[in-house]
């Protein structure tokens, strides 16, 4: 960790200083605001901040970055604090900077397809704002209707549609950050085209706050399809189910949404949401399609047979909106249907190339077996993004121990197959630990080389993605 | 800054089992669904802020403090957040449990504080008679227009401020109370089919027992027959939501003491909060031997009205309420829609009324800043929702907003023009079932 000394870097005069740039109101150090902000959406790790400052404007972020780097305080930049992999847990003692009032659409420019708006912008509220247009802005993470955009762009949020429509990185067209020596920078443009020197701002998407702060995020959209085809196809393995996918895929048919359910989230889903599942499916997979009025009608009607002769047990093809909300629920509900089966509930998002995907759903359950634990697994079968969900419980110190062996099998796994530990929700702390694993040594240190070059004295969000040093 | 208190050793919050304090992952779905965190954007004002604290208490790392105090009466109590929440997590048992803590470690104490909650937990909705008592009494202030007088006098003056802002707005008080309106056994024209219980509830038994009536005129028409015990009193949801447990098991007992529910095919109410309340008397009275069983049998016999009106597959009245179509809103009552996951059946009943033509309000879960006394202890927080409320109704230029709860109904009612009539479902339905009667009858 850094070298910081918390108990006198944040001190009274420090508190009276940040008052004085952001406001008093705007900045909390009450114990009870303390421990709400300890933590993010990741199961088991908080820690305590010595205050959390809430700015209203870029040049007040900018003032308090000035004065944290002056006091080499470190910083923890936070949006909505819905990340799973403990990205936003405050360093103890530190400043929480965040940033949910900057809240602002600042501008839809329909003749370049971009929106510009402020991080503090709920997703979803982006999506909103593009609907009236026509437009669309396809990342859908699942916590949309809360997280930030700048967490998003922090983080290179997926979602459901990824293998039509990329991540959140394949929309970002520009971005003003704040340098940890409180300098603001513009980075990109509304060109479609533009190779002006090193592509920077795509060093600071997914960089979860390690080494900047992003205040404004220019964003591209895309014509909103017009239509859209559901289909719910039933198997009794998950080969049969993988096969349908390559199948698809090789008909030329690319969907936006191919989702699966494991044998044991389809059972928890059925008991929790009684959408009627097959009793003996093994496999469960939720396929979309969409674009023109016509095209979706016939790519629907290939899948479906596809489906069917690819050893489907059953497939269901919706036949209006609501009857297709229906048949998604299976999906949807997967999440809430395995958390409330235990106390502690851990979502990992390992992802290997689609064509593996069969494998690393089969070895969770050998991992399963082998640390004698509840794992469930659905996720992305279009992008080969699994989320082996683990039920458990946090006050259980063994069963706990045993969850981390586990991993750490899942995660040389996952190498193994040439995936990637996170496919989706970032490093953070929780997969600090097996990142060198994946990168090569070479690789690892450049990592280090560009946070020691970015942010010298390691103040924002040090000890996150990798451990930092300071250069001092 | 942090208040230091010394706390006494927990007595609510520590009662709680692990798990349900544990059982919130803090993924934050509940966030854009909590008026306050809405409002403010912080986490303490969120559900899972609220929670973290509750579970610090719990861990010895935080003291009941003052501020925590005030913030779970910052909590409307909407439930907003448990639809929202994937995990599950039982935020009105942590909720009940939170108050309580902070009421049993005084930290919220004043003097006048005390004096009211006494008056109003326990005696004015402790005692039926003596709410009876009060109701009559203000029946005749508002009916011989003292009432006027008083309010031209500045009289008002030497009440409390919250209290004064809000006599203008006091419900008007029925001449006929809802034991003067409904027969103890009341048996259905047609065959019956089921034997059902009636609670009359407190508010709604002096302010709506009219709707009452209605109920039971419902429950009729569909072939039940009808108890209504005579001494029923408050259920005690009011004590629940406002930190005193132990009151509200008394009024649980003595409410269960009222009813054979060996005879009765369900227990029927009306109102949403009590429903929600009446609902869990068995995790209430769990540790009571004499009454736990009882409690449980109970809990699976209380239904809402529309609940039990669906379930039974009631009969769709021929009646047209109005000639031309009549434009019908519906405002979803926490209590009902949150509390207890019943939404679709409301809407089922405002649809088979012929002459009833339903728009859907926007935002029509939200709350409207009722939330039991909410609009007395937080005024300011109260009147933003029902503001927000109000111009969600009148957009829909609805004539009529249906709605299945006192507290949401006198909300809605004080902030939409004389235009809108606010009306309970099973009111609208009882009207159609008469408006038929008089037609056969011509």
């Amino acid at each position: 960790m850094t070298s910081f000394d918390s108990s006198t870097a944040t001190g009274p005069e420090t508190i009276a200083e940040l008052c004085r740039i952001v406001g008093d109101d705007n900045v909390l150090t009450a114990l009870e605001d303390l421990i709400p902000y300890g933590f993010d959406g990741t199961a088991a790790m908080k820690e305590k901040a010595a205050c959390v400052v809430l700015p209203r404007e870029t040049g007040k972020v900018a003032e308090v970055m000035r004065f944290a780097a002056e006091k080499k305080i470190p910083v923890v930049t936070r949006g909505s604090g819905t990340g799973l992999s403990g990205g936003s847990i405050p360093v103890q003692g530190g400043i929480v900077l965040c940033l949910v009032h900057l809240n602002e659409i600042l501008e839809l420019d329909p003749a370049n397809l971009t929106i510009l708006c402020e991080v503090g912008v709920i997703t979803k509220a982006i999506d909103d704002a593009a609907l009236p247009h026509g437009l669309f802005y396809p990342p859908d993470p699942g916590s949309m209707k809360i997280s930030t955009i700048g967490g998003n762009v922090a983080n290179n949020s997926g979602g459901l549609r990824g293998l039509k429509y990329g991540v959140t990185r394949d929309y970002v067209m520009g971005m003003e950050v704040v340098s940890p020596s409180g300098d603001v920078m513009w980075l990109g443009s509304k060109c479609v085209k533009d190779v002006a020197g090193y592509s920077l701002k795509d060093l600071y998407v997914g960089s979860e706050g390690t080494l900047g702060i992003i205040t404004k995020v220019l964003l591209k959209l895309v014509p909103r399809p017009q239509a859209r085809r559901t289909l719910l196809a039933s198997y009794d393995s998950m080969e049969a189910a993988a096969r349908t996918v390559s199948k698809i895929i090789e008909n030329q048919i690319i969907p936006c949404t191919l989702e699966f359910l494991d044998r044991k989230t389809c059972r928890c889903v059925e008991d929790y949401a009684k959408v009627g599942l097959p009793t003996e499916a093994a496999a469960v997979v939720l396929i979309e399609t969409d674009g023109h009025e016509a095209v979706v009608d016939e790519e629907a009607d290939a899948m479906a047979r596809i489906a069917e002769e690819n050893g489907a047990i059953s497939v269901e093809k919706a036949r209006d909106d609501s009857h297709a909300a229906l048949l998604a629920t299976a999906r949807r509900s997967a999440f809430a249907a395995l958390a409330r089966i235990k106390p502690t509930t851990i979502l990992e998002d390992v992802t290997v190339p689609r064509s593996r995907l069969v494998e690393i759903v089969s070895y969770v359950e050998v991992v399963a077996e082998k640390y004698d634990l509840d794992i469930a697994t659905f996720g992305h079968f279009g992008d080969g993004n699994v989320h082996p969900t683990v039920l458990t419980d946090e006050t259980n110190h063994e069963e706990m121990a045993r969850v981390h062996e586990a991993f750490s099998d899942l995660f040389d796994k996952t190498i193994e197959l040439g995936g990637t530990i996170t496919g989706e929700h970032g490093v953070g702390l929780a997969k600090k630990p097996y990142l060198q694993r994946q990168f090569g040594d070479a690789s690892y240190s450049l990592l280090a080389q560009i946070k020691k070059t970015l942010d010298p004295d390691s103040l924002l969000n040090p000890g996150k993605i990798f451990e930092s040093e300071t250069s001092s | 800054m942090i208040t230091v208190t010394e706390n006494k050793r927990l007595k609510y919050i520590a009662d709680l089992d692990y798990s349900v304090v544990q059982q919130c992952m803090h993924c934050g779905m509940c966030l854009p669904t909590c008026p306050t965190y809405v409002e403010t954007r912080l986490e303490r004002n969120s559900p899972r802020g609220r929670i973290a604290l509750m579970r610090s208490i719990v861990d010895g790392e935080l003291e009941v403090t003052k501020e925590f105090g005030e913030e779970m009466y910052y909590c409307l109590g909407c439930l907003a957040c448990t639809t929202a929440c994937p995990a599950g997590v039982n935020y009105p048992e942590l909720f009940e449990n939170a108050r309580a803590e902070v009421e049993f470690q005084g930290v919220l104490f004043s003097p006048d504080r005390r004096f009211w909650r006494w008056l109003t937990l326990r005696q004015l909705f402790a005692k039926p008679w003596m709410l009876h008592f009060v109701g009559r009494m203000l029946w005749a202030y508002q009916a011989s227009g003292i009432c006027g007088l008083v309010r031209r006098s500045g009289l008002l003056r030497l009440i409390p401020k919250n209290f004064r802002e809000l006599e203008p707005s006091t419900p008007t008080i029925q001449r006929k109370f809802s034991t003067q309106l409904i027969e103890e056994e009341e048996a259905p024209a047609v065959s019956k089919r089921y034997r059902v219980g009636m609670l009359t509830g407190c508010v709604q038994d002096m302010v709506m027992a009219d709707v009452n009536r209605d109920t039971v005129d419902s429950l009729l028409e569909n072939g039940c027959a009808v108890d209504t015990p005579r001494d029923q009193g408050c259920c005690g949801s009011l004590h629940a939501h406002n930190g005193d447990l132990e009151q509200a098991e008394i009024q649980a007992r003595r409410l269960l003491d009222q009813f054979n529910l060996e005879d009765l095919d369900a227990v029927v109410t009306n109102a949403a909060g009590c429903g929600s309340h009446l609902k869990h008397f068995g995790a209430l009275l769990k540790k009571d031997p004499d009454y736990a069983a009882k409690a449980r049998e109970w809990d699976s016999k209380v239904r809402d009205i529309s609940e039990w009106l669906v379930e039974i597959g009631f009969r769709k009245p021929l009646g047209k309420v109005n000639s031309g179509g009549e434009k019908v809103t519906y405002h979803e009552a926490c209590h009902l829609c949150h509390g207890q996951g019943i939404s679709q059946q409301p809407r089922e009943i405002l649809r088979s009324i012929p002459g009833v033509d339903l728009v859907e309000l926007s935002d029509a879960t939200n709350c409207c800043g009722s939330a039991g006394v909410y609009n007395i202890t937080q005024p300011e927080q109260a009147g933003k929702l029902q503001r927000e409320k109000v111009a969600n109704i009148e957009a829909t230029g609805a004539t009529v907003v249906a709605t299945a709860n006192p507290g949401c109904h006198l909300q809605i009612e004080n902030g939409v023009g004389c235009d809108v009539k606010v009306k309970h479902p099973v009111s609208m339905l009882a009207a159609a079932y008469r408006k038929e009667k008089r037609e056969g009858d011509e």
